[in-house]
C-alpha cells in the first residue's frame, strides 16, 4: 500500500516563505550532506535541486516530521565506517538521527558562527 | 495467529450493565514506552491478535479504574505523525479516526511521550488534539529526564497543550499509574451515550503538509520552550556511542558481537543439543523395549520419535540466537548495527533497517520476515522479504553438517590445525547466502524496481537503556513456544505422513529390492529423477526433497527414513546415516546437494509468512521459483564443475 503523495510545489518558495532567515543565512549556508564529524550549526533551509533527487517533497516532509525544521540546532555526531556515510546527527541536543548523506544533501545549514548576526532564533 | 475482528468482552458488557465498554487507544512515538504503559495498566489481562488483512499486532487489555470503570484499552503501533507511511502507522491513524470497520473508536487517547524527548511527541500531541477526541498526556520517563537534569513545568505544559491533562509517569516502574488512572476517572464521561460505534470522525485533522508541518513544529517548539528547561548534556548514550559508532571500534566491536553470537549459536548449544538427542534416543529405546515389534512400534521410534527429536534438537540455537538478539534490541543497539551496515545493505538496494531482519533470518526466516514491519518503504520491506529466506537459517544446519560430516575429511586443516576443512565448508555455504541476498536483492532493485524513486533513510537512533530481563526472557518464552508449537503439529503430523508415504504400499511377496521402492515415497522419487539427475540426484534425495519440503531439517530424518528403511534391519537402522550417504553417493551429488540448500526454498512456513506479511500469493511464488531456479542452477553447475575436475568415486 504504496501512499502516493503529490509534491506540493517547489520547495525553495515554501521555505523562503517559511523562513524569515534565509537571506542571512544564504551566503554561509552549506549542505548538511556534506559536513564531517564535530560540524555544529543551524538548518537554514532545504535545498530543492537536491531534495527533488532523492525523493522531493515526501523528502522534505519526512525531513521536516523527525525534526529538521528551520532554525533547529544540529550536530554531527558520527560517520558511517564506510565513505563516512551515513552519518548521525543530533537534534536540538535531544534526538540522535541517523541519515544517509545523499538525503542530507537536501538540508541546508548554516555553522554555528551564523548565530552572531542575530537573525537566527 | 489468525486475524481477529474485535467482539466485545462480555464480562465488559456486565460490568457497564448493558452499556458499551469505553475504550481507550495509546498513541506515542516508537520508543517511547508505550507497551510497558500498556503493561502497567493491563497486567496480565491482555489478548493479542491481528488487525484484519494486515499483519499489525492488535493488542487489548482491560483494566478497572478507582472510580470504578471498567475500560478497555488498546496498544496502537508507534508513530511520528497521523500522516501514515507504514501498515503499521497506518493502523494507527485509522484507529484513532475510527476509520477501521473492525475496531470501535477510541473513546478517549492516551498519549505517550519520551520526557527525555519531548519534542517530536509534542507535534503528535498537537495532531492528536485536532481530532476533537478527550486526550491525556502521559509523560513518561520521567525519572530519566529528571536524572538528566531536564526540568518540565507540568502545569504550564497542560496549560499551553490547551488545557489536556499531563500526568508524569515511569511506566516500568508503575509510577504515577494511580495519578494516571485518577485522571482518567476524570474524563468527560465515557460513552455515556452508550453509541456501538462513533461514526468516522476525523474532528479538525487534515492530512498536513510541509507548511502545515512547520507550523506544528513551531508551536511544539515555542511549547518546549516555555515548559521546559534542558541541560546541554549530551549524557550517558553520547559516551557510549563515541565508542560503539567509531569507524574503526565501533566496527570492530560489531563483528566481535556477531562473532560471539554465531560461536555461542554452535559452541555452547552443542552439550545441549547433545542432551536433548541422548534423551530422544533414550526415549526411543524405551519404546522399543515397551512395545511389541510391529508397524505401531516403528511409526513411534522411526516416524514421530526420531523424526520430532531431529527437529527439537534446534531449540538450543534458536533460544541462544534470540536471546543475544532481544538483548541488544532492548538495549538500544540494533539501530546502530542497522547504522553501522547501512553502507553494506544500501550498496545492494536494501535499507539500514534491513540489517536486523536479515540477522534474525540466521536463525529462522519466520521472525526475519515479521521483523521487516520495522522497514517504512513497501519496495524496500519487499525486497528484503524475499532475500531473508537465503540467509543460512539453523534448520539448514542440520543437513550441511549431515553431508559435510559424510563428505569432508575432518583431518583436512590449516594453519597448524586451528581452521579445518569442514570449518571452511560451512562457513563458505553461510558466505555464498549472504552474497546472494545481497546480489539478489541489487537485482530486484536496480532491475524490476529501477522507475521508483530511492526511499531515504530516516532513523532515530535511541537512548541506551538497561535491559530489562522480564522483557528478554518474555521474548525468549515467546519464541521458544513459536517454535515447539511448529514442531509439535507441523513437523509432527509431516513426519507421520512421511514415515506412511516411505512404509505403504509395502514390498511384494518375494521382492528383491528395498521395501522403500514400492512405497509412495520411493514411486514420487522415482518419477521426479529424470528432472532431477542433470544436477546429480538420485531418486532417494528426489523422495526426502518432498517431506523436506515442509522444513528444510526434515529432509535428514528423511533421508534417515529412507536409507534406514532402504538398509532393511536393525543393523543399518542403528548405524549412523552419515557412513551410509558416504558409500551411496558420489561426491559431486553431495556438493550439489549442499549447492541446492543454498538456495532451496523448501520451508513452507516460510513461504505462508511472506503470504500473509505482503497479503498477496505473489511474492511466495516470485519467491519460490526465484529460489527454485537458483538452486536447480546452482546445483547443475557444481554437479558438473565437480565431476569434471574431482576423480571419480
Amino acid at each position: 500500500m504504496q501512499l502516493s503523495i503529490a509534491m506540493d510545489g517547489p520547495v525553495t518558495a515554501q521555505a523562503a516563505e517559511a523562513s524569515p532567515l534565509q537571506d542571512a543565512a544564504a551566503g554561509a549556508a552549506v549542505a548538511l550532506g556534506s559536513c564531517t564529524r564535530g560540524w555544529r550549526g543551524h538548518v537554514a533551509d532545504f535545498d530543492s535541486a537536491a531534495a527533488a533527487a532523492s525523493g522531493g517533497g515526501e523528502l522534505v516532509r519526512r525531513l521536516l516530521e523527525i525534526g529538521f525544521v528551520e532554525g533547529a540546532s544540529v550536530e554531527v555526531m558520527h560517520e558511517g565506517p564506510f565513505g563516512r556515510d551515513p552519518i548521525a546527527v543530533r537534534i536540538d541536543g535531544t534526538a540522535t538521527i541517523a541519515l544517509r548523506r545523499r538525503d542530507a544533501a537536501a538540508i541546508r545549514v548554516v555553522p554555528e558562527g551564523g548565530r552572531a548576526s542575530g537573525r537566527i532564533r | 495467529m489468525s486475524s481477529a475482528t474485535y467482539v466485545a468482552d462480555p464480562r465488559a458488557d456486565a460490568a457497564e450493565a448493558g452499556g458499551r465498554c469505553a475504550g481507550l487507544a495509546l498513541v506515542g512515538c516508537p520508543n517511547c514506552g508505550k507497551t510497558a504503559l500498556f503493561n502497567a495498566l493491563t497486567g496480565s489481562r491482555q489478548k493479542v491478535a491481528n488487525y484484519a488483512g494486515v499483519t499489525v499486532e492488535r493488542k487489548e487489555g482491560m483494566f478497572a479504574t478507582p472510580g470504578g470503570r471498567r475500560l478497555r484499552v488498546i496498544d496502537l503501533p508507534g508513530t511520528y505523525s497521523l500522516r501514515a507511511r507504514s501498515p503499521d502507522e497506518a493502523v494507527t491513524r485509522d484507529v484513532v479516526l475510527g476509520r477501521r470497520a473492525d475496531e470501535t473508536a477510541p473513546d478517549a487517547l492516551v498519549c505517550v511521550a519520551d520526557a527525555t524527548n519531548l519534542r517530536l511527541v509534542l507535534r503528535l500531541v498537537l495532531e492528536l488534539k485536532q481530532t476533537g477526541r478527550p486526550l491525556v498526556l502521559a509523560l513518561n520517563m520521567i525519572d530519566i529526564a529528571r536524572r538528566q537534569g531536564a526540568e518540565i513545568d507540568v502545569e504550564r505544559l497542560s496549560a499551553e497543550l490547551g488545557g489536556i491533562p499531563v500526568v508524569p509517569t515511569v511506566a516500568v516502574r508503575r509510577g504515577g499509574i494511580a495519578a494516571l488512572l485518577e485522571t482518567i476517572d476524570k474524563l468527560p464521561p465515557l460513552a455515556a451515550s452508550a453509541q456501538p460505534r462513533p461514526a468516522q470522525d476525523d474532528g479538525e485533522w487534515r492530512e498536513p503538509d510541509a507548511a502545515a508541518i512547520r507550523a506544528l513544529h513551531r508551536e511544539a517548539d515555542r511549547i518546549l520552550k516555555v515548559c521546559s528547561f534542558r541541560p546541554g548534556d549530551a549524557g550517558l548514550t553520547a559516551r557510549i556511542d563515541r565508542v560503539l559508532l567509531h569507524p574503526v571500534f565501533g566496527t570492530l566491536i560489531l563483528l566481535a558481537i556477531l562473532f560471539l553470537m554465531f560461536q555461542a549459536v554452535f559452541a555452547w548449544a552443542q552439550p545441549l543439543m547433545d542432551m536433548i538427542k541422548a534423551g530422544f534416543d533414550l526415549l526411543a529405546e524405551g519404546v522399543r523395549t515397551v512395545l511389541p515389534a510391529g508397524m505401531v512400534r516403528d511409526l513411534l521410534t522411526d516416524g514421530i520419535i526420531a523424526g520430532v527429536g531431529s527437529v527439537l534438537v534446534f531449540l538450543p540455537q534458536i533460544v541462544i540466537l534470540f536471546f543475544f538478539i532481544l538483548l541488544l534490541e532492548d538495549f538500544g543497539y540494533m539501530a546502530r548495527a542497522a547504522f553501522l551496515m547501512d553502507k553494506v545493505m544500501g550498496a545492494a538496494g536494501l535499507h539500514g533497517r534491513a540489517f536486523i531482519p536479515l540477522l534474525s533470518s540466521f536463525a529462522c526466516a519466520i521472525p526475519g520476515v515479521m521483523a521487516t514491519r520495522v522497514i517504512d518503504n513497501r519496495r524496500d520491506r519487499l525486497a528484503t522479504i524475499m532475500v531473508a529466506p537465503l540467509m543460512t537459517c539453523s534448520a539448514r544446519i542440520p543437513v550441511y553438517t549431515l553431508i559435510i560430516s559424510a563428505f569432508v575429511p575432518a583431518q583436512t586443516t590449516f594453519l597448524g590445525g586451528w581452521v579445518g576443512l569442514q570449518g571452511l565448508v560451512m562457513f563458505g555455504l553461510y558466505g555464498a547466502g549472504i552474497v546472494s541476498a545481497l546480489l539478489v536483492s541489487a537485482v530486484l532493485k536496480r532491475l524490476v524496481w529501477r522507475s521508483s524513486p530511492p526511499e531515504p533513510f530516516l532513523m532515530e537512533l535511541p537512548s541506551y537503556k538497561m535491559p530489562r530481563p522480564r522483557n528478554v526472557l518474555l521474548g525468549l518464552w515467546q519464541r521458544a513456544t513459536m517454535f515447539l508449537r511448529r514442531a509439535g503439529t507441523i513437523i509432527l503430523s509431516l513426519m507421520i505422513v512421511l514415515w506412511f508415504l516411505s512404509s505403504f504400499p509395502g514390498a511384494p511377496e518375494g521382492a528383491t529390492e528395498p521395501a522403500i521402492n514400492y512405497s509412495v515415497a520411493g514411486i514420487v522419487g522415482h518419477w521426479l529423477e529424470p528432472a532431477l539427475a542433470p544436477i546429480g540426484f538420485n531418486w532417494q534425495i528426489a523422495a526426502a526433497l518432498i517431506p523436506g519440503l515442509a522444513a528444510r531439517e526434515v529432509m535428514v530424518g528423511a533421508l534417515g527414513t529412507i536409507y534406514a528403511v532402504a538398509g532393511a534391519g536393525e543393523d543399518a537402522a542403528a548405524s549412523a546415516l552419515a557412513p551410509v550417504l558416504t558409500a551411496q553417493w558420489a561426491l559431486p551429488t553431495a556438493l550439489a546437494l549442499l549447492a541446492w540448500y543454498v538456495f532451496a526454498p523448501q520451508c513452507a512456513s516460510t513461504l505462508a509468512v511472506i503470504r500473509r506479511e505482503t497479503n498477496s500469493w505473489r511474492w511466495p511464488v516470485a519467491t519460490f521459483l526465484y529460489m527454485l531456479a537458483l538452486a536447480y542452477a546452482a546445483a547443475f553447475v557444481t554437479f558438473h564443475v565437480a565431476s569434471a575436475f574431482l576423480p571419480a568415486g
